[in-house]
């Protein structure tokens, strides 16, 4: 199989309230997948869940490393998650406001770095190569992302579609097998929308990635994702293709109400 | 015109509060009484006055922040120019370390002792910088830390007659081991419930060191605590205070040579993520037990560090020097300097210290100018005398080399 994420019947309660109910999600190597579903749904309450932020009640989420190797995710912590390969951004953009932005992205590169307190204080020669290292992969990426002329301004201080630019910029920097982006395209306007696109699909090409995304632009969802899932309430009422999943009655139901005919 | 208005307003209510007072004067003996006018007099104009300089330097500074907000940014302010231009603070650290040096050549013994406090605190403050500056970690109870080292050297001395610098990587050791100890518990904790909890730390460190005679010697303290020798030879006191005068001058800047390649390394810039947002900075792969245990056994190890040279300063040692007000001080030398920034830092130390030296012709209303000038910087200037700079990085476009 080359599922990078396979998710089955994953529950995650609050008390009493169940969140998610046996949810069933697979990515595929280098597909774009997308979550939707009306607000509350359990979108980001998955996403915590995968990236451990979250310990699930139940279920089991398994990822398949590029290397082969199959890793159980339950349970484990944000920052090993990471490391094994899954990075993340965030609905409510979480940069760091008074790092610089190039200080911003060479955070995402302190998982794949090794350079301790002792280096620090000596800066030896292996340090100075790794920070060297780090601060070039860093600049490229921001390159990349159309960034580089502001690598040394506060993070708070740039324009809001350039934040979240950032902040897909520091999740690449983790060197990601498996992007998650959650709601990537919120407040931006439909110009913005269509560059992000772009900017998704280009990505996936370059890092050779996954993706998989929430988002609630129909018109971004439809024309980027190679398959959708739908949620409502917790459960998974719905997968396919964005053709499939425009016909399906449940999610016209879901996203229109009751009284829809057409 | 506003303000114009206001400070008359401030100056009619203040004459009023004080008519009482400072004008009705009752002559009990020749039941008469006299109206001191010119009292009054004095009070509106410096209440008026007060209150106009008090309102335009406010209103000046929200004007500030209302052009930062634009994201136009306006000009750095006067401070971080000239902290920025080598040739306005190379000659000016120049003099100033030449001075640092032919101290004790001029000034009196005392002079020389108060510096040597001084230095102390600022290495203290530059500790706590770490914990508090940089990691974001409120911790209230950092005397514990330096009561550790300084009792370290005490008993060490006392019991076994281990030397100062044989003590002084214990010490050092010490602190970080308790600085451990404490970050364990609390690792879930942060804001104000971390500061809640290391006050309580604290608190039992210099009860337990009160009240566990056998261990401590209670409260009347350990005496005769060896002073530091030099290669071997014991010096006499005014010698002595030289020589740990210079001391503190190497492991201060050794301190700040230290701080400042930590603060710039990927230990230091996790630990300003984790300042900045935890949740975004354990989702970006930083490990946040360990970043935050580094940060509390760094910290604390140069207040195990200064608790040494304490007790070889003043050769006594007693819980009474480790009470909360000391924590207190260095957090505001911290605050009041800018969290983060050394050079601030080092300047807030230095002015929390020496200022109530420099009052002391002022006796009485010492400790109310001292006052004033805290509250002053936090209404003009709450983000700290230099707030928290960040490295810059050169590019030379499309390379991707930096200088």
């Amino acid at each position: 199989m080359n599922k990078v994420l396979s998710v089955t019947s994953l529950s995650m309660d609050f008390g009493g309230l169940r969140a998610l109910n046996e949810v069933d999600l697979a990515v595929r190597r280098g597909e774009i997948v997308a979550l939707i579903g009306p607000n509350g749904a359990g979108k980001t309450t998955f996403f915590n869940c995968i990236t451990g932020m979250y310990d699930p009640t139940e279920g089991e989420i398994l990822a398949l490393t590029p290397g082969g190797a199959k890793v159980r995710l339950n349970g484990m912590k944000p920052n090993k998650v990471t490391e094994i390969g899954l990075a993340r951004t965030f609905q409510n953009i979480r940069l760091f406001p008074s790092m610089t932005v190039l200080e911003n992205v060479m955070i995402g590169r302190h998982c794949r770095s090794r350079a301790g307190i002792l280096g620090a204080a000596l800066r030896d020669p292996r340090t100075r190569r790794e920070e060297q290292a780090i601060v070039d992969r860093s600049y490229a990426l921001l390159t990349e992302l159309g960034l580089e002329k502001s690598v040394n301004e506060f993070a708070r201080n740039l324009p809001y579609g350039a934040q979240r630019r950032l902040e897909i910029a520091r999740a690449l920097a983790t060197e990601p097998f498996l992007l998650l982006l959650d709601e990537p395209a919120a407040g931006m306007n439909p110009q913005e929308t269509m560059q992000l696109k772009d900017l998704v699909l280009g990505i996936r090409e370059r890092y050779q990635l996954s993706i998989l995304l929430i988002e609630h632009d129909m018109k971004m969802v439809m024309s980027l994702s190679d398959r959708i899932f739908v949620m409502e309430y917790g459960q998974m009422i719905c997968e396919g293709t964005p053709e499939e999943v425009g016909r399906d009655p449940k999610v016209i139901k879901a996203y229109l109400g009751e009284d829809h005919h057409g | 015109m506003g303000n114009l208005k206001k400070a008359v307003l401030a100056s009619l209510w203040f004459m009023f509060l004080t008519f009482p007072v400072l004008v009705v004067r009752v002559n009990t003996i020749e039941k008469t009484v006299q109206w001191r006018f010119m009292n009054m007099i004095y009070v509106g104009v410096a209440a008026f006055a007060l209150s106009y300089v008090w309102s335009y330097l406010l209103a000046k500074r929200q004007l500030g922040e209302a052009r930062a907000a634009d994201g136009t940014g306006g000009r750095p302010s006067l401070f971080g120019r000239l902290l920025s231009e080598p040739r306005i603070y190379g000659p000016f650290l120049a003099v100033a370390g030449l001075a640092a040096l032919a101290f004790p050549a001029v000034g009196s013994m005392y002079q020389v002792n108060i510096l040597i406090t001084a230095l102390i605190y600022v290495v203290l403050a530059l500790g706590l910088n770490i914990v508090v500056g940089l990691s974001g970690l409120l911790v209230l109870g950092y005397a514990a830390f330096y009561a550790v080292g300084a009792y370290t050297y005490a008993l060490l001395n006392h019991h076994f007659g281990l030397g100062f610098w044989t003590v002084l990587p214990i010490g050092a050791g010490m602190g970080a081991l308790f600085g451990i100890l404490l970050g364990t518990p609390v690792l879930r904790l942060r804001g104000d419930y971390l500061a809640i909890v290391t006050l309580g730390f604290g608190e039992i460190i210099r009860l337990v060191l009160e009240n566990w005679s056998d261990f401590s010697m209670g409260p009347s303290g350990i005496s005769g605590i060896d002073r530091p020798s030099l290669f071997g030879m014991q010096l006499s006191v005014s010698g002595s205070t030289i020589y740990m005068y210079y001391i503190m001058i190497g492991l201060m800047l050794l301190t700040i040579f230290l701080t400042n390649r930590l603060k710039n390394s990927r230990i230091g810039r996790a630990w300003v993520a984790l300042r900045e947002d935890e949740i975004a900075c354990q989702a970006m792969g930083i490990d946040k037990t360990r970043t935050k245990l580094t940060a509390f056994a760094l910290g604390a190890a140069w207040a195990g560090l200064m608790g040494v040279v304490f007790a070889g300063k003043t050769v006594f040692v007693n819980p009474a020097s480790f009470t909360f007000l000391e924590s207190a001080m260095i957090l505001a030398m911290v605050v009041l300097g800018g969290m983060g920034s050394i050079v601030g830092v080092v300047l807030g130390a230095l002015v929390l210290i020496l200022l109530p030296e420099f009052l002391r012709d002022f006796a009485l209303y010492r400790m109310l100018i001292f006052g004033a000038a805290m509250v002053l910087v936090m209404v003009l200037r709450p983000q700290g005398l230099v707030s928290g700079e960040r490295k810059v990085y050169r590019f030379r476009a499309a390379e991707g080399s930096h200088e």
